[in-house]
């Protein structure tokens, strides 16, 4: 049992800090965020081609790194902290993981490789019905002669309105929950396809809302079994659980190194305000949210590992990514917030980060299960006696 | 990052289990799940012929040096035993403190002699110790102790005086190792001493403490010149703080996953009676279910992160926070236990005052986030060695 990073991984994880620490500064996030598609295509395309992020798990067969689930974890950590802007997560964490899970060997050939070139993807199956898993899928599909025609809407979709390649979701008319699910890949650009974003009030992770109207796509889109792919789609929403829960606690961690920066500086009544014991009190909590949601990410992402590679923790995926999303949410929730009473009233203003991480602490909790959406899941599982759903 | 255990390891596993299942048995099926915190006074003759029993195996002390008796077992070696002793229902053990406190402070910092004479009792499940730290005006502030030991020339021997309290099974101890100041002019952790002290001798006496259980585990303990041989000081006069303090560096949370699997064992009883008495249909109650298996699986995956880090001596975060995380995780699984037995939480298994386990799991936790350090003290620690805060002013 060796539960800690390698030295491999820990030169993957200091490179990419030292890279966000340079490229994903204050004002450069200040200046993205602001853009409707919310990224730097320039910088975009330096990670690309000087730091090959988007390869990382791709395998090396299709063009890439061929590494695992906890590099990519490793990685994303230092992504939170450093709020960067960019559309890896849509790309990496949902695209390549839904074709990683779905696609046949065909489709990989004709995809992962352009990832790996540079398009981005991202994936839509929600509506806005409020639910996270299968059921909340009310887009429908039929076959056709030579294909599938899809129609349906599409929410809280990730990069949506900014994507090159789109995996969504459908169900067959009059299916209900996990059943007659599929997943299709298409162009963002196919006809019938409208893209619309969505303001966010956290604004370093853009959304958008896509309208299909009978949009037609040949066979080859389908990935999996028509209709089979329930449990795929769970697959891939969990991996992408554990990739927030990692956004999380870099940003869980960051709130908490800011606001102690801070509080080091700061005099009030003679003596700087890190040596009141309500302060270091809090401060205390604040680390040990980090370091416990870190625990809890680090074995997510074990799992994470062996759900894609095949390994005997595979069947844990969906309980240790709710566990993980759901301490990771509260405690990134509970750091920004600490941290903005922390800050006193300069916390309040828009000039300091911390209200950078309160906002994005909120909108990755709500993404994909908030705590009690997960809680209610792993409840279901020990008390009901059913699995995971 | 790797979580699976080596083969070799598996294999022991394979050998602690069947081990157990020969053994646990018989004149010790009544000792199954018994003992431990809250129940600590239970069968107590019966739980040390089980550590006799323990020894016959080879299965004391196996965290030793072979050259002591022990096994020079591994990190995962020592885990995996907690886990499979805990898996079996082993009771609480009697001889913990010798085992994990006395002896390697022992190991780490006594004489031979103090090997030769004191080791072997512990090894072997027949001699008990008990930690003398504590004392009313010495609590949180551990370095306040005003117990004092003179060393008296005539006889040769060092002379005790002073009050120890809450110490844990003195009762039933042979063994306790104090801390004494040795230079009456000193304050703090300066000018301490470090002593074993044999229980039975007119100069100490024992007074239980009857606690919020009704129960009781500690007690108040008493010096009035109780002696012990020149040769019974660890390290030198005014060493003691730091004997002391090493010995709180040795666990490295080995017994963390084996205390884990005792609190599933609570939590799997919570899970049950929910069920039955339909408090899993109670939406509120049905999240803090799933809140408790949250934060148990996580205490799991915290341990897992400190005993693969560290071996270099390097502040590890995660060890850091894990008192204040267990403790507060317990004393909410208390609460909860209680709110799911809803209106039966207050009623007893009998008179005078006999508790049923979940009762007594749930009124014991209230001392898991005191002693041991209270959950401010561990925040202070947090805050001042991990976060690099100010320190507290002192008096
Ligand atoms: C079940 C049990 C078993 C025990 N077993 C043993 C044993 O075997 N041997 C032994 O030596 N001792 C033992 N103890 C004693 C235990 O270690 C002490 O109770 C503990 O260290 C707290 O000391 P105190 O009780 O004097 O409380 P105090 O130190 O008086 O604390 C009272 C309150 O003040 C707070 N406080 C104190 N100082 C500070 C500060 N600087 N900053 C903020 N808050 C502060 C504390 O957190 C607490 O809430 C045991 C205690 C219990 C409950």
């Amino acid at each position: 049992m060796e539960f800690t990073f390698t030295d491999e991984q820990l030169m993957i994880r200091d490179t990419a800090e030292a890279f966000l620490a340079e490229v994903s500064t204050s004002e450069a996030v200040r200046a993205a965020m602001v853009t409707e598609a919310g990224y730097d295509p320039q910088l975009w395309q330096r990670v690309c081609e000087e730091m090959f992020w988007q390869a990382i798990h791709i395998p090396e067969e299709y063009g890439g790194m061929g590494l695992g689930y906890v590099e990519l974890v490793a990685m994303l950590e230092q992504m939170g902290r450093y709020l960067f802007c960019s559309p890896f997560f849509s790309t990496v964490c949902l695209g390549v993981n839904a074709l990683l899970v779905a696609a046949n060997d065909e489709q990989k050939a004709q995809y992962l490789p352009e990832i790996v070139a540079g398009k981005t993807a991202t994936l839509a199956f929600a509506s806005a019905n409020g639910g996270w898993a299968s059921d909340s899928v009310t887009a429908t599909f039929s076959a056709t002669d030579n294909g599938f025609v899809l129609d349906g809407s599409y929410r809280y979709v990730t990069d949506g309105h900014s994507a090159d390649l789109l995996i969504v979701a459908a169900r067959e008319a009059g299916s209900e929950g996990e059943q007659g699910i599929s997943l299709f890949v298409l162009p963002a650009d196919s006809a019938g396809v409208s893209r619309r974003w969505l303001p966010t009030m956290d604004q370093t992770r853009k959304q958008a809302e896509l309208n299909f109207e009978q949009v037609a796509v040949p066979a080859s889109a389908l990935l999996g079994e028509s209709g089979q792919a329930g449990a795929q789609l769970e697959q891939i929403l969990d991996l992408a659980r554990v990739a927030i829960a990692a956004d999380q606690v870099g940003g869980t961690q960051q709130a908490l190194d800011i606001t102690v920066e801070y509080l080091q500086e700061r005099q009030q009544f003679g003596r700087v305000i890190a040596s009141y014991q309500a302060v270091k009190h809090k401060a205390a909590d604040m680390m040990l949210k980090a370091e416990a949601g870190r625990s809890a990410l680090y074995y997510a992402a074990c799992v994470a590992d062996e759900s894609l590679q095949g390994g005997p923790l595979a069947d844990q995926l969906s309980e240790a990514a709710s566990i993980a999303k759901a301490y990771c949410s509260e405690a990134y929730f509970f750091n920004a917030g600490c941290g903005i009473q922390l800050f006193g009233g300069v916390g309040f203003t828009s000039e300091y980060d911390i209200q950078l991480y309160f906002k994005r602490a909120k909108s990755t909790e709500t993404f994909l299960g908030d705590a009690s959406w997960h809680r209610e899941r792993l409840a279901r599982q020990l008390l009901d006696g059913e699995s995971a759903a | 990052m790797k979580l699976s255990f080596s083969a070799e390891d598996e294999q022991f596993r394979e050998e602690v289990a069947s081990w157990l299942a020969a053994n646990l048995v018989g004149e010790f099926e009544c000792v199954r799940g018994r003992g431990g915190p809250g129940d600590e006074h239970q069968l107590v003759e019966e739980r040390k012929a089980w550590e006799r029993k323990l020894h016959e195996g080879g299965w004391t002390c196996i965290g030793w040096p072979k050259e002591y008796g022990g096994r020079s077992a591994s990190i995962e070696q020592q885990v995996i035993f907690n886990e499979e002793y805990a898996r079996a229902g082993g009771p609480g053990r009697i001889g913990h403190i010798g085992e994990t406190l006395a002896g390697p402070t022992i190991i780490a910092f006594g004489s031979e002699e103090q090997k030769a004479k004191y080791l072997p009792g512990i090894l072997r499940g027949e001699e008990f110790w008990c930690q003398g730290y504590s004392e009313p005006s010495a609590g949180s502030d551990l370095a306040n102790v005003k117990t004092k030991a003179v060393f008296d020339e005539a006889s040769g021997k060092w002379r005790i005086n002073g009050q120890k309290v809450w110490t844990s099974l003195a009762h039933e101890s042979e063994y306790c190792f104090v801390i004494a100041r040795t230079d009456p002019q000193s304050v703090g952790h300066k000018g301490l001493g470090f002593f074993l002290v044999a229980m039975d001798q007119p100069g100490v006496t024992v007074r239980p403490i009857e606690q919020i259980t009704g129960t009781s585990e500690f007690n108040e303990v008493f010096f009035d010149d109780a002696e012990c041989d020149a040769s019974d000081i660890v390290g030198e006069p005014g060493e003691g703080w730091k004997v002391a303090m090493g010995l709180l560096g040795f666990e490295r949370g080995v017994s963390t996953l084996g205390q884990q699997m005792l609190f599933q064992n609570e939590f799997d009883a919570i899970i049950k009676l929910a069920k039955e008495n339909g408090a899993a249909q109670n939406p509120a109650l049905r999240h803090r279910i799933a809140e408790a298996h949250i934060g148990l699986r996580i205490m799991r995956y915290n341990s897992m992160r400190m005993l693969s880090g560290g071996a270099d001596g390097s502040l590890q975060k995660e060890a850091m926070i894990y008192k204040l995380y267990w403790a507060s995780w317990h004393r909410n699984l208390g609460k909860l236990a209680m709110d799911v037995m809803g209106q039966e939480s207050e009623i007893l298994e009998d008179a005078p005052y006999e508790l049923n386990r979940l009762q007594s799991m749930y009124l014991f936790t209230r001392s898991d986030t005191i002693y041991g350090g209270t959950n401010q003290i561990q925040r202070n620690i947090i805050a001042e060695r991990a976060l690099g805060m100010p320190r507290e002013p002192r008096g």
